[in-house]
């Protein structure tokens, strides 16, 4: 073939490293494959290479395939949500020195990543309310499984019970792995109406409840004071475990850390990284600080250098799969470093007083669609209380609703018939969010087209 | 060496007051200190405009934030800069050379963080209807299809987030597998000893026992040690191939016959496709699950450790047990396999591992980087990461111990021990004084099964020149490390940091910023 534009070596360098080898072509280095299961040529029926403005056209071309979600009034959430990420942010994190650097095993020559995860963790284990937080998770539902995990390991029980209000693909997630673990769970669907279901958690926790899973907000935007399960569940030596799938709230409410959970997991795809059709997102993992031996993940720690001065690297890698192997807390070895810096870097620029901003633009334009939607005739309000995304009921089948809205150029929402097929209870609920990127012609937009779908 | 009045070591052998000043900033003109943005921030300092408008309205119940959360901001010049400065204290591909062994440090191409960019798929919600999200089917589809074809198995699952996590999608597809053939007692997984630390933890996570199976002095696995451990209780093996000695594992096919007749699985940890890809496929060698780290071989970037991808592609015996969710052409278009339609052909998956559909943002990446390599490009790019490897193995030989040059070629990373090294010297000196000379060290006491191990991996996308540069100097580190020179000890001299006292960090943990005033 002739040049490629990543590959440096020339055919003559090839021939004088050859020499250098000994070897007479290239085939003498791949000896060792068993010669039937050696390819003579490139693998038939795939294309051979192409230039970058090739390349662009065809995934270009796949790009305009997708309605995007910019482009139309967009009220999607249930666990992505669609925030406006400053453009600092991704210019940042495609510094070179971050974007192509690997985990900081070397660390006097990565204090930059590590400073930047000694930050994020710190500013994590601040909005969750813990005493520490890790360096980052693959994403929310793989943390809340990591969760429950490590309440078996500290309480030394195995029955988790998981909040009917938890997100159904976080259930699910843990479902599979329960499956391999021995964990009991408890779970059940939610039910459409504005009371969270805290009070049969607490009703339901016993000697054996290892912890007891409870999202804030929940999946239909509900949230509640976990004060009182806290104290349930510490009554019965279990342990609370919060998850925030949305963690601009926390600039609105207080965090699950303030009202003494013990875990506290979440979803940072809020903040710095957007839709990204599901990923990668970033999970946050913080816990009390007596809980840490336990915590899966990496963690960043502070010390000092030979000199005296100030540094970071990794630590506590006793728990992990490099030191202990079969005998770790988690197999986990990477986390999601440059999506941690996003977060962090939008973080930094929201600051204090930024994030609560934010937070309170989002709930006023969620209080404004909320109004403006149960004034829909056949729409009822389903939440009373809520941050940014809340609950309707349609009085009809809501997937089919979405679907015709979505072909009229609006993404209302996220049906309950999507995330719980089969639920004949649940089927006309429609969870909208509404974030501080919605503006008021948008829920104009959205109200008016359900008047004329649901007339 | 003379008196440093500054309290503080000088930070290279020759320096010395007169020589080298200290400065009042503590910076060393391009060297930029940084403090935390706890200690330059404050509460209400903002870097985000938001427009005027009223945030009347509470429907927060009582649950309103009262007490503050702690959180500085900057403004934006002070956020770039902050963010900036960090940066330039890292080591990057996009510096220079980084010989990490195992993990696959190549250049990462710009195009695919255009492509990632395209509003198409980075602004897309996951829970989108079907309809208005073809475009990102597809790309799952396609980079789906190049991956199976390469790999020459049946199916690819595409949702693992990491490495590790596919490594889990395989052993939970074998142990649904076994369930299925009423063989859970099958409680065994078998790991050379020269694996990753993942292998053993993601067996033992999946309730596993694991047992390790040694290696022979020419660093392979001990086929005849695997063959007499295969029982009714051994439910798979799980081989790294190329091995992390960076040896191809010759008997594999030998190994996967003997394992599926004694009703086995054969998992292989792909991490170092990189060395085979387009040239020898997995499939053909029996392999039933492989997890393929699309941040190594397929040039997503490491980002400073993850997001990683890790897809697992299936043999035709596990492709039944494949997890949810997963993307499927129909007459029309492409629709999502998910719960609620896994029954009619897909019922013995094993489950979701993940809330949405995997690393989208790393799909479109690789699927980039494959369509611009193409079929021969990427055969290309297994020669030349051979040849890169090979030349460093032939370059140091006489110069570094290299264990198992004699038995014939590595693969695309060479292997070095600290044999030789005056006493008193071990790895890590070496790897500390490679800082000094501007390169990422090599992988460091990796595998296990070499003493010191230095595991070298230079990846195709190294030209002869930087290659030579590379072995000049670490010949010349190992020179110094043979004669015993003391400044190695102390190396790095020329980092932003001098060696970290990680006993001190783990003995007392400081994982948060506190305010010292408090």
């Amino acid at each position: 073939m002739e040049r490629m534009r990543y590959l440096p070596l020339t055919s003559s360098d090839r021939a004088e490293m050859l020499s250098v080898i000994g070897a007479g072509s290239v085939d003498d280095l791949f000896v060792d494959v068993p010669e039937s299961a050696r390819l003579s040529g490139p693998i038939e029926g795939l294309p051979n290479h192409a230039s970058e403005l090739a390349v662009e056209r065809h995934m270009t071309a796949l790009a305009r395939k997708n309605m995007v979600a910019g482009d139309v009034p967009f009220f999607l959430g249930c666990g992505a949500y669609r925030h406006h990420v400053p453009a600092s942010v991704d210019h940042l994190i495609q510094r070179g020195e971050f974007l192509t650097a690997y985990t900081p095993y070397q660390p006097e020559i990565a204090q930059g990543t590590l400073q930047m995860l000694f930050e994020f963790q710190t500013q994590v284990a601040r909005l969750l309310g813990t005493d520490v937080a890790n360096a980052s998770m693959y994403d929310g539902s793989t943390a809340c499984w990591e969760a429950i995990g490590m309440a078996r390991r500290i309480t030394k029980k195995s029955k988790a019970i998981l909040s009917s209000g938890l997100h159904p693909h976080y259930v699910s997630v843990a479902k599979t792995m329960a499956k391999y673990t021995g964990d009991t769970l408890e779970t059940g669907t939610p039910v459409l109406t504005a009371e969270t279901d805290i009070d049969q958690m607490i009703a339901a926790i016993d000697g054996d409840t290892s912890c007891v899973v409870v999202q804030y907000p929940d999946i239909l935007g509900r949230i509640a004071d976990l004060t009182p399960l806290a104290e349930a569940c510490h009554a019965k030596k279990a342990l609370l475990i919060a998850v925030v799938t949305e963690p601009v709230a926390l600039g609105a409410v207080r965090s699950p850390g303030e009202m003494d959970a013990d875990i506290v997991v979440g979803e940072g795809q809020s903040l710095g990284v957007g839709l990204q059709f599901g990923g990668p997102y970033v999970g946050l993992m913080g816990c009390k600080d007596k809980y840490i031996r336990q915590m899966p993940g990496r963690f960043c720690g502070e010390t000092v250098d030979a000199d005296g001065k100030r540094g970071f690297v990794l630590t506590l890698s006793t728990r992990e799969q490099h030191i202990r192997r079969e005998k770790a807390t988690s197999n986990i070895c990477t986390n999601s470093g440059l999506c941690a810096l996003a977060f962090s870097i939008h973080m930094t620029l929201l600051g204090e007083a930024g994030l609560r901003r934010m937070a309170g633009i989002n709930h006023a334009n969620a209080c404004r669609a909320a109004d403006r939607l149960a004034k829909v005739p056949g729409v009822k309000l389903v939440n009373d209380v809520f941050f940014n995304e809340f609950t309707i009921d349609l009085g009809r089948e809501a997937r089919p609703v979405v679907r015709t809205l979505a072909e009229r150029g609006v993404l209302a929402g996220v049906s309950l018939g999507r995330l719980y097929p089969g639920e004949d209870a649940l089927a006309n609920g429609l969870v909208v969010a509404v974030t501080e990127t919605v503006t008021a012609e948008d829920i104009e937009t959205l109200a008016k087209a359900l008047e004329e779908v649901l007339a | 060496m003379t008196i440093n009045q500054s309290g503080w070591k000088p930070t290279s052998p020759e320096a010395n007051e007169a020589s080298v000043p200290v400065t009042f900033t503590g910076n060393r003109a391009l060297m930029l200190e940084e403090k935390l943005i706890f200690e330059i921030g404050d509460s209400e300092t903002t870097g985000v405009d938001f427009a005027e408008g009223d945030v009347a309205g509470s429907r927060l119940g009582d649950l309103s934030r009262k007490d503050p959360i702690g959180l500085p901001g900057l403004s934006e010049p002070e956020t770039v800069r902050h963010y900036t400065r960090l940066s330039r204290q890292n080591y990057a591909i996009d510096l220079g050379l980084f010989p990490l062994g195992s993990c696959t440090m190549k250049h990462n191409p710009r195009l695919n963080e255009k492509m990632a960019r395209l509003p198409g798929f980075s602004d897309v919600h996951p829970l989108a209807p079907v309809d208005t999200v073809q475009g990102a089917l597809e790309v799952i589809h396609q980079l789906a299809h190049w991956l199976v074809t390469l790999t020459g198995m049946t199916s690819v699952a595409m949702s693992p987030k990491a490495g590790a996590h596919g490594e889990l999608c395989g052993i939970l597809a074998i142990k649904a597998a076994l369930e299925k053939r009423g063989e859970g007692h099958r409680k065994v997984i078998l790991v050379p000893e020269s694996a990753h630390g993942t292998n053993p933890a993601t067996a033992a996570f999946a309730g596993f026992s694991v047992e390790d199976i040694p290696a022979t002095a020419d660093g392979r696995v001990d086929t005849d040690a695997l063959k007499a451990r295969l029982g009714p209780d051994v439910a798979g093996v799980m081989i790294t191939n190329p091995n992390t000695c960076g040896l191809f594992e010759r008997d594999l096919k030998d190994i996967s016959d003997a394992v599926h007749a004694a009703g086995g699985y054969v998992y292989c940890d792909g991490a170092n496709f990189n060395a085979i890809v387009g040239r020898v496929r997995p499939g053909d060698l029996g392999v039933d699950a492989m997890h393929i780290n699309l941040h190594k071989t397929f040039s997503t970037p490491h980002g400073g450790g993850g997001p990683g991808s890790g897809p697992v592609v299936f043999s035709e015996a596990l492709t039944p047990f494949a997890p949810l969710p997963f993307v499927e052409k129909t007459g029309e278009g492409f629709r999502l396999v998910e719960e609620e339609n896994a029954d009619d052909h897909h019922a013995d998956s094993f489950g979701r591992m993940v809330a949405f559909h995997g690393q989208m943002g790393m799909f479109t990446r690789a699927l980039t980087y494959i369509l611009s390599h193409g079929a021969d490009g990427l055969r290309q790019v297994a020669e030349d990461a051979v040849l890169n490897a090979n030349y460093v193995l032939r370059s140091l030989e006489n110069t570094l111990d290299a264990p198992f040059a004699k038995s014939g070629p590595c693969m695309h990373e060479a292997i070095f021990s600290d044999e030789g090294l005056a006493e008193g010297f071990s790895t890590i000196d070496v790897a500390k004084a490679l800082i000094d000379e501007g390169f990422h060290p090599m992988t460091m006491y990796f595998p296990l099964v070499v003493h010191g191990a230095m595991l070298v991996e230079p990846t195709e996308t190294e030209s002869k020149a930087a290659l030579d540069q590379f072995i000049g100097a670490l010949a010349s580190v190992a020179e110094r490390a043979k004669a015993g020179d003391p400044s190695l000890k102390t190396a790095p001299h020329f980092a932003p940091r001098a060696r970290l006292d990680e006993t001190l960090a783990a003995r007392k943990p400081v994982l948060v910023w506190k305010d010292k005033a408090a």
